[in-house]
Parts: C-alpha cells; sequence; structure tokens
C-alpha cells in the first residue's frame, strides 16, 4: 500500500491539519488582539482585580462598599447569581412538576388551564417576559405609604417585604421599616426564570410520566392505592429516570438564563462584568472571568446531577 | 351532561376545585376583558388613554406607534422595502416548510432570496438609497437574525456533529471542546464577545459591521446547539448502515452524504426545528448589545416619547403576541412533521 493511501496515516495527517488550521486562528486572532491593544492603550493582565471598584451595588450577601477591590465584586456578583439560582430552581422544580402532573388530571379545568399555561410562557422570550414583569412590579404596585400588609408582607414598589424570625414589618413615615424587603429586580428576574423554565420542565415532566407504561397506573389502582397515591408512590419515582437528564439541562438553562439580570438592573455577575467593562476597558478579562464561572457552574451542576441520576436509574444484574 | 360529570364533577374533591377554578376563572376573564377590551382605548388619542388610565387598555400606542415598533429606525418613507424584504423572506420559509420544496433547488433560491433581501434593505443600487445596517430594526431584523444564523449554523453543525464522532481523536477532542464551551456559557456573554472583542481579533484598519457581528456569534452559538441534535440523529442510525455503506466500497464522505445524513436528518427535524424557535426567541438578546429588534424597537418607540411612556406595558403585550405567533406556529409545525416522519417509520 503507498503511503498517501495508507488509512491510519492519512487520519494522522488530517488531524494535524485540523490543529494546525485552529492553532493557526487563534495566534492569528491573539496577535491582532495583542496589536490592536497595544495601538489602542489597552492595558491587559488580571492586576485590575486588586484595584479598587469605585461603584457601588445596590444588593449583596455579605456587603460591599465602592472602596473595595474589583474581586470582591466579581464575588459579589457571583453570589447574586447563584442566591437567585438557586432559589430559582427549588421554586420552578414545584411548579413544574405541579404542571406537569396537572396534565393528567380527570379535571378538565386544570388539564386545559396546564395547557395554555405552557404554551403561553414557553413561546413568549424570557428577556420580554422579564421587562413585562419589572414593569409590572416597579409601575403598576402602590407606593409603601399606600400599600396595606397581605399576611404580614407588604408588597410595593420598593419590593417585597416580608417577616423574618418574629421581625414584623410595619409601616413607618414613608416608608416600611423591620422585616427583610426583597428588591423588585431580583423579584422580577426570579419571578420571569421560575415561570419560563417551569413551562419546560412541565412538558418534561408530561412526557416523563407518559413514558411510564398505562399498566403501572392500572396495576396501582387495583391494589386499591388512590389516584394521587399511584402518582406519588408508583409513576413519578419511575418516570424520574425519564425526567432528570432534561431536567439538569433546565437547571443550567436557568442558571445561564439568569444572566439577563443585567436587563432589569439586578447586580448579577454579568451585570457586575458589564460594569467593570465600562469602567476598565477590560473586555478581554472580564468576559473570561464569565465564561470561567459559568463553565464552573456547569461543569458542576452535571456532575452533582449525574451522580443523583446514578442512583434513580435501573440497577440491572 | 355525562360529559360534565365524567370530566368536572366526578367526586367530592374534582367538584370543589371546578368551582373553585371556574370561579377565579370567571374573576380573571372578567377583570381582563374590562381592561383590555371593555374599557380599552384603540384610537391613538393620548388624551382620552389618559382619562381611561387604571380602567382599561391603551390600545392606541401600538395604532400610534406600530410603524417605529415594527420596522425600528428605518427611515419613515422608505419602510416599503423592509416591509417587502420581510414579506419575501417570510414567504420563503413558508415555503421551506412545505414538503413539495424540498429539493436542491431550494438551496439556491434561498441565496436568491436573500440577495434581494439585502439588496432591498440596505440599497444603494436601482435608485435606491442607502440605509445603512445601524438603521435597521423591529421585526425584519428579528426575522434576519433568526433564519441567518440558523441557516448558518447547519452546516457548521453538522461537521461539529460528525467530527464528534469521529473515530480521530483530535478532531473529536476539538469539537468536544468546541460544542462543550459555547453550550456552558449564557449567549449573553458570547454577544458581549461579539461586541467588545470581535472587534479587538480584527486586524488594524479593519472594522466590521456590528450586525455581522452579532449574526457570526448567534451562528456560533446556534451551532453548538444543533450540533448536538445532529449528533442525536447520528447515534440513532444502526451499526449496520455504516458497514453495508463501507462494504460497498464508498468513501467516508460518500457514505455521510448518500446513506447516513439524509437519514439521520429526517429523525432530527423537529429538533431542528426546537432550535429554530429557540434562536427566534433568543434574537430579544442583542437589544442589549444596541442592535434595535423587535424588543429594542419598542424601548426605542415608547421611551421616546412623553405622551405615550405610560403605556408600554400595551406595547409589551403586543409585541408577545407577535412572538407568540411564530413561536407557536412552528412549534405545531414541529409537531406535524414529527407525524410525518414517525408514519414513515411505520411503514
Amino acid at each position: 500500500m503507498s503511503f498517501w493511501r495508507n488509512q491510519k496515516i492519512r487520519g494522522w495527517l488530517y488531524q494535524l491539519a485540523a490543529l494546525l488550521l485552529v492553532v493557526l486562528c487563534v495566534a492569528i486572532l491573539a496577535d491582532n488582539t495583542l496589536e490592536n491593544m497595544r495601538t489602542r492603550g489597552i492595558q491587559s493582565g488580571f492586576g485590575f482585580l486588586l484595584q479598587p471598584a469605585g461603584f457601588d451595588i445596590s444588593e449583596s450577601l455579605f456587603g460591599f462598599e465602592s472602596t473595595q477591590p474589583y474581586w470582591k465584586a466579581f464575588l459579589t456578583g457571583l453570589g447574586n447569581t447563584l442566591k437567585v439560582a438557586l432559589i430559582g430552581i427549588i421554586l420552578t422544580t414545584i411548579l413544574g412538576v405541579l404542571l406537569g402532573v396537572g396534565r393528567f388530571s380527570q379535571n378538565i379545568l386544570i388539564r386545559g388551564l396546564c395547557l395554555m399555561y405552557v404554551e403561553i410562557f414557553r413561546n413568549i422570550p424570557l428577556l420580554l417576559q422579564l421587562l413585562m414583569w419589572y414593569l409590572l412590579l416597579v409601575e403598576f404596585l402602590p407606593t409603601a405609604r399606600e400599600a396595606d400588609p397581605f399576611l404580614g408582607m407588604f408588597l410595593t414598589k420598593t419590593g417585597l417585604t416580608l417577616p423574618w424570625f418574629g421581625d414584623m414589618p410595619v409601616k413607618a413615615g414613608f416608608g416600611i421599616k423591620g422585616g427583610i424587603n426583597v428588591s423588585p429586580e431580583f423579584l422580577a428576574l426570579l419571578l420571569g426564570l421560575v415561570i419560563y423554565t417551569a413551562s419546560y420542565i412541565a412538558e418534561i415532566v408530561r412526557s416523563g410520566i407518559a413514558s411510564v407504561s398505562r399498566g403501572q397506573h392500572e396495576a396501582a389502582l387495583a391494589l386499591g392505592l388512590s389516584r394521587g397515591q399511584a402518582m406519588r408512590l408508583i409513576q413519578l419515582p419511575q418516570a424520574l429516570r425519564v425526567i432528570i437528564p432534561p431536567l439538569t439541562n433546565q437547571y443550567l438553562n436557568l442558571t445561564k438564563n439568569s444572566s439577563l439580570a443585567v436587563a432589569v438592573g439586578y447586580p448579577d455577575l454579568v451585570s457586575i462584568a458589564n460594569t467593570s467593562i465600562n469602567q476598565t476597558g477590560r473586555a478581554v478579562e472580564c468576559i473570561a472571568v464569565i465564561m470561567a464561572v459559568y463553565l464552573t457552574l456547569s461543569l458542576l451542576t452535571s456532575v452533582l446531577m449525574n451522580a443523583y441520576n446514578r442512583r434513580a436509574a435501573i440497577k440491572e444484574r | 351532561m355525562a360529559w360534565l360529570r365524567a370530566n368536572l364533577f366526578n367526586n367530592m374533591f374534582n367538584s370543589a376545585v371546578t368551582l373553585l377554578l371556574g370561579m377565579l376563572l370567571v374573576y380573571a376573564v372578567s377583570h381582563l376583558w374590562g381592561w383590555g377590551i371593555h374599557h380599552a382605548v384603540w384610537a391613538a388619542d393620548a388624551e382620552q388613554c389618559n382619562a381611561a388610565r387604571g380602567a382599561g387598555a391603551c390600545w392606541g400606542v401600538v395604532a400610534e406607534k406600530y410603524r417605529v415598533i415594527i420596522f425600528g429606525r428605518y427611515p419613515f418613507e422608505e419602510q416599503w422595502r423592509p416591509f417587502a424584504a420581510t414579506l419575501l423572506l417570510m414567504a420563503l420559509l413558508l415555503a421551506s416548510c412545505m414538503r413539495m420544496f424540498w429539493k436542491p433547488w431550494l438551496a439556491a433560491l434561498w441565496l436568491g432570496v436573500l440577495a434581494v433581501f439585502f439588496t432591498l434593505m440596505h440599497g444603494g443600487v436601482f435608485g435606491l438609497s442607502v440605509v445603512t445596517t445601524d438603521q435597521w430594526g423591529g421585526l425584519p431584523l428579528t426575522i434576519l437574525l433568526a433564519s441567518l444564523s440558523v441557516v448558518g449554523a447547519f452546516p457548521l453543525s453538522i461537521l461539529l456533529a460528525l467530527g464528534r464522532m469521529s473515530a480521530l481523536p483530535v478532531i473529536r477532542t476539538l469539537c468536544t471542546v468546541y460544542v462543550e464551551l459555547i453550550r456552558g456559557v449564557p449567549l449573553i456573554s458570547v454577544l458581549f464577545m461579539a461586541s467588545f472583542l470581535f472587534p479587538l481579533f480584527m486586524p488594524e484598519g479593519f472594522s466590521i459591521d456590528v450586525l455581522l457581528r452579532v449574526l457570526v456569534a448567534m451562528t456560533l452559538f446556534a451551532a453548538a446547539y444543533l450540533a448536538e441534535v445532529i449528533r442525536g440523529g447520528l447515534q440513532a442510525i444502526p451499526r449496520g448502515q455504516y458497514e453495508a455503506a463501507a462494504s460497498l466500497g464508498l468513501t467516508y464522505w460518500q457514505m455521510q452524504r448518500k446513506i447516513i445524513l439524509p437519514q439521520a436528518l429526517a429523525t432530527v427535524v423537529p429538533g431542528i426545528m426546537n432550535n429554530f424557535i429557540s434562536t427566534f426567541k433568543d434574537t430579544s438578546l442583542v437589544t442589549i448589545v444596541s442592535l434595535y429588534e423587535l424588543t429594542g424597537s419598542l424601548d426605542l418607540a415608547v421611551n421616546s416619547d412623553p405622551n405615550w411612556m405610560a403605556y408600554k406595558l400595551e406595547g409589551y403585550l403586543f409585541i408577545a403576541a407577535i412572538y407568540f405567533v411564530f413561536c407557536f406556529s412552528l412549534s405545531r409545525y414541529s409537531q406535524w412533521v414529527e407525524r410525518q416522519v414517525n408514519r414513515g417509520k411505520a411503514h
């Protein structure tokens, strides 16, 4: 066999060519970037992370002041991202499962409403939904002065004020005192993410349950279980095997979609990075930080969910 | 009666749920009816709208601003051009959905229509005045971004999917890293890259248009997701097909082109459609890097005019309805295709 006809050798040549092409592209782009940065006087390097940020962050888990360095600002943003993602994932799972199970209700009203919910919220862009929630929360709610408490909570233009360990919020002068306040930005982002993602989870749960054979349901009823028990004890656990992998994807999507916070002014990681780019001009570094953080988050989530999936998967002998 | 009993009142619990939900529904619908239709103002009259504020919707904002909402900053007298161009593109999209047009010349038709689209939008020939891309906006931009990025992503994603299934380790690794890298980060960071970093990537004195940069970013993003869809289809092809093709003496590319890809792509048409729907919704994000597509042009239309600023919600509902009509019909179409494919398999 001649040299050029040898499958193995040709394979290596193709790979070498592909690798060279990629390396060449990266080298050209990197060279252009360095050249451009030099001519435009853009400084590079991660040294700026130690400089004081000089901007305030409207909400943070552990407090943040503008004199603190950039790396702390990024950390605050990451904390805010994780906060909205974690709470969002819990709430959207509950809502999504309820909606998915609702599609199997005997009551046609429940079935119809669940279907309508899914079709409406899945077919409108998340960004638009977020903007609408934000508008509703800051324009159409009463001011703190006019608000009346509902179950001890206040829902006003300044957000939602909840009782916190016996500390009841009360009206005082122009504002509300006590309790803990949830900002309208956070609330809009959370509402949007939860409601949008739940429409996808509902479909995942529905198709998961539909994949469990009908005989299981009938057998459970024949054993004298109620329909609710049959769903909870027989159908859902078996459906879980089908549900978990796409559910993981939805959790990842919710976390990634929380980056739309920048549109409603919630200071998540991407918003902070955006502000930092505008202040320092270090676009390369800031975007690298965003990407590194999200890649790590994605990886962590998939590792965790894969571990859980192995437990839920069918154990074969 | 029997139907009512079976579906709404078959036991105590269900009867209670029906009554409760029914009451809530009547309450919600009557309020929505009152706000959205009965007390609503339909005329483009700011004073009337102001009087009805709180009680009824002001659809007048749509009547007044629809041209800016739909066409963005495109010069007012020239707006027949984006209108015609969009109509043409939509007709082509519709035709591409029909079975009788699934022929090789459809690709040529796409190229032709896109050329006409850009000529109409940009002008500069046949006596049309030049309209630079920063003035493009609204629905034409949304449809352009969605369809072009999916069309562009399609060949790229086939290569990526084949690469990820390849027996050559270096190529497999490169494709896997690309797909997982893009799928691991939010679209917004890729768009930031397009708007902040792409200009730095270019050699000095060479600048590319922001629309093109965003288009490239969306294509690269969509390709990673589409590659996974197509890989799913490739994995569904039984090994026997590969072996049979190889034993017939076909080369790798002949095998892919004539045997594997036609079967694989047919099974993943619904997945491809879903990808198109997501991309269509994702175009709303380009607002954040200041391209005025539908969502951005609404802000532009309403925020610039103090008389109408208070009626943004009605504007949002209007464009939400536009998005809904597109995405809903696309998803219905994808379900139809899925049934067609399944029927084909049953034979």
